[in-house]
């Protein structure tokens, strides 16, 4: 059966606090009957909080979750038409397979013959047969994984929800399971919903794949338009291989990046816009053909990765861009390259600078982010007053000791833009600081943060 | 120096005062007064209808308290051990606590108390006094068990249909089956041997097994209290076979 129209499950402006903790904010979605949905991201993004709400485990502290349009708030997980593959499986160690695999039918006070009818043909589903009186424990991580999907298939859920079901596999069993998984859904027509943190299993799996971040929903779509059409550097960084750089829309089909200009596809940005620009490391060609090359570069480094050589090249203009080919090309040699107007990805800025909300101490101070920081002298802005500061990206100093800095904070996220990299640091308050540097950091490093008296551009907040 | 011969002194301690005694018990069991090999302490137990109906007393006594043991120390052990119900570690250490102070003392005391509210000493407060004394080695080894349960194994009944109900009883009861093993070998075996409580407890009015063989000792008879000790590390090494999951609950006391 092919994924309906019909919705089977709807999320409505869900979200989900653990102490101070926001895991959702405000989610809205839908799964229809028959999809195989993936819910996808790094860890820590709420995917697996939005599963538990869905499975009941959790309730959510706003928003509702409708089944076939019903409200399923205040049903408890064991009555909900739904089974779950576990992370470790949860296979229960003081019965055999067939027990595992019968548990549930037994509670539903199946006739025996029929429990064992329906465990041998679910066993058969996952390849099991013949295991029916071993002991759990002396299986094998792919054997119980296997059970695991029986367990919940045997009890012909509605939907089955898959918790990263193939994380503690190794590669080639995750690879075969994989294939078997999509197999199974396309027998048995049932809703998936798996949760995972691999951007290529969920591109091999899905249906439809939800990416999220930070407990709100980036992106969702095919597997297909995720990747060719990412709508933000998250999406675009998170799923396969890119080149993220910064551009501006001259008009309508045309861009420049890497000043250089572009014809490409997109329309409706408006004039002399500032935007992001995907280009996927094998969307960018080599040529001989000067009448084709569009810009040149020399070669910086070139490595065999299996199927193809992944090289970085220095463009004449500064940037460093990431290609994939089947040729190689020798370090050093000059190249001359072009892209497709169909392969370059336009997308909306975020944001085009820091704006924070502060609060004048004094003359020559505002008080921001948790901490009082140094201005130039303000006029016509009283002690008091409450104020907008802005302040561009590359302003903002980072600085390897936490004490130097004014507040501190931790690298967060970060995006290599061709000749910067642009850095999301998430302050000890909570807030988040973006930063354009040449500077190289890593995730997690811990800075603190200073800024320029002459870069905060202050101007008077409206009471509103 | 070969690292094995660090065991020696442990190996030389254990053959002086675990090997030796056990050995001269049965020496001892099997001899009469002059010393020449004899059955008759053995069989002299089996007609001796005094020995047999305090040794019957004594396993009931000790069946009793080991199932009230159970069933208070069972869902003792389960509100300590749900972090829902029990967010603090004071409320473990008001369980372990009793075990720091001497359990003579402690049964001492409680005779006292008795006395003093005028609760004429019988089986009952014999059953409280053992009940007081061996709750705690009930409790830890079963909340040991319960406290490091995977909770994945609820979640996944729970997912599969079971109510809370259910899930304590297919899951959680199983599960904890180890702890609760080595809960009754800790309980089971040394209530069987008691005779402090009891003394003290009952004023000697209910004779345990561990009774008439300190009486019997005390009165200079030692092939018999030897053949009636002996007779008991049978009967207790029985239980322990009994008890087939003796690598679980091994585990449950770590």
């Amino acid at each position: 059966m092919a994924a309906t129209e019909e919705h089977i499950i709807d999320l409505k402006h869900v979200s989900k606090r653990f102490g101070d903790k926001v895991v959702l904010d405000d989610i809205s979605l839908y799964i229809r009957k028959g999809e195989f949905v993936t819910l996808l991201g790094p860890s820590g993004c709420g995917k697996t909080t939005t599963l538990r709400l869905i499975s009941g485990f959790l309730a959510p502290d706003e928003g509702e979750i409708l089944l076939d349009g019903q409200d399923i708030s205040g049903i408890p997980p064991y009555k909900r038409p739904f089974n779950t593959v576990f992370q470790r499986y949860a296979l229960f160690p003081h019965l055999d397979v067939y027990e595992n695999i019968a548990f549930g039918l037994k509670l539903q006070k199946v006739p025996e013959d029929e429990i064992e009818k329906r465990v041998k043909r679910v066993l058969k589903l996952v390849s099991m047969s013949d295991y029916e009186d071993r002991d759990v424990e002396s299986l094998s991580g792919g054997q119980q994984q296997r059970v695991a999907i029986a367990r919940a298939l045997v009890n012909q859920p509605k939907i089955l929800l898959l918790d990263e079901p193939l994380a503690a596999l190794d590669l080639k069993m995750r690879k075969d399971m994989q294939i078997e998984l999509k197999e199974m859904h396309k027998k048995l027509g049932i809703t998936f919903i798996y949760v995972t943190h691999d951007q290529e299993e969920a591109l091999t799996l899905s249906d439809t794949i939800v990416v999220m971040n930070e407990g709100k929903i980036q992106q969702i779509g095919t597997p297909i338009d995720i990747y060719n059409e990412p709508v933000n550097c998250f999406v675009a960084d998170f799923i396969g291989e890119s080149n993220i750089l910064k551009g501006r829309m001259m008009h309508d089909r045309r861009v420049a990046f890497i000043k250089h200009e572009f014809d490409c596809v997109d329309e409706g940005f408006g004039e002399d816009v500032p935007v992001d620009v995907v280009v996927r490391p094998e969307d960018i060609y080599f040529t001989t053909d000067p009448a084709r090359c569009q810009f040149k570069a020399t070669v910086n480094s070139c490595i065999f990765k299996g199927v193809h050589y992944e090289m970085w090249v220095d463009t004449d203009t500064g940037y460093e861009l990431m290609i994939q080919d089947y040729d190689p090309y020798p370090v050093g040699s000059e190249v001359m390259l072009y892209i497709d107007p169909d392969d370059i990805q336009v997308m909306h800025k975020e944001r085009t600078r820091n704006v924070f909300e502060g609060e004048m101490v004094d003359e020559t101070h505002v008080e921001m982010l948790g901490g009082v920081f140094e201005c130039l002298p303000q006029e016509g802005i009283a002690a008091g007053d409450k104020v907008r500061v802005e302040t561009k990206f590359e302003h903002v100093d980072l600085l390897d000791h936490q004490e130097d800095g004014v507040i501190a904070g931790e690298v967060h996220f970060l995006l290599y833009k061709g000749d910067h990299y642009h850095l999301t640091i998430l302050t000890d308050d909570g807030d988040h600081i973006w930063v354009d540097t040449n500077d190289i950091w890593d995730k997690g490093d811990l800075v603190g943060i200073n800024f320029a008296p002459k870069d905060l551009k202050i101007s008077k907040r409206d009471e509103a | 120096m070969k690292r094995s011969h660090w065991s020696i002194p442990y190996v030389v301690f254990m053959a002086i005062f675990v090997v030796l005694p056990l050995l001269l018990v049965m020496v001892y069991a099997f001899q009469d007064g002059t010393g020449h090999f004899t059955l008759a302490n053995i069989t002299r137990f089996f007609t001796d209808s005094d020995a047999l109906g305090t040794f019957a007393v004594s396993l009931e006594v000790a069946i009793e308290n080991t199932l009230i043991c159970i069933l208070i120390g069972y869902p003792a052990a389960w509100i300590l051990a749900n972090k829902d119900l029990n967010r603090s570690a004071v409320t473990i250490i008001l369980f372990i606590m009793p075990m720091w102070i001497n359990a003579l003392m402690r049964t001492l005391a409680t005779a006292e108390i008795f006395n003093m509210l005028g609760i004429p000493l019988g089986k009952g407060t014999l059953l409280f006094g053992m009940v007081y004394d061996y709750l705690p080695f009930m409790i830890y080894p079963i909340y040991n068990v319960l406290a490091k349960l995977d909770r994945s194994y609820l979640e996944a009944a729970q997912d599969l249909g079971a109510t809370p109900w259910k899930v304590f009883w297919k899951v959680t009861v199983p599960l904890s089956m180890p702890g609760v093993t080595s809960g009754v070998l800790m309980v089971f075996m040394p209530t069987v041997s008691t005779f402090a409580i009891s003394e003290f407890l009952t004023n000697n009015k209910i004779k345990l097994f561990g009774t008439i063989i300190q009486e019997n000792i005390n009165s200079s008879m030692w092939n018999y209290g030897a053949a009636l000790a002996f007779i008991m590390l049978i009967i207790i090494g029985i239980t322990t076979v009994f008890s087939d999951d003796n690598e679980n609950a091994e585990e449950a006391l770590i």
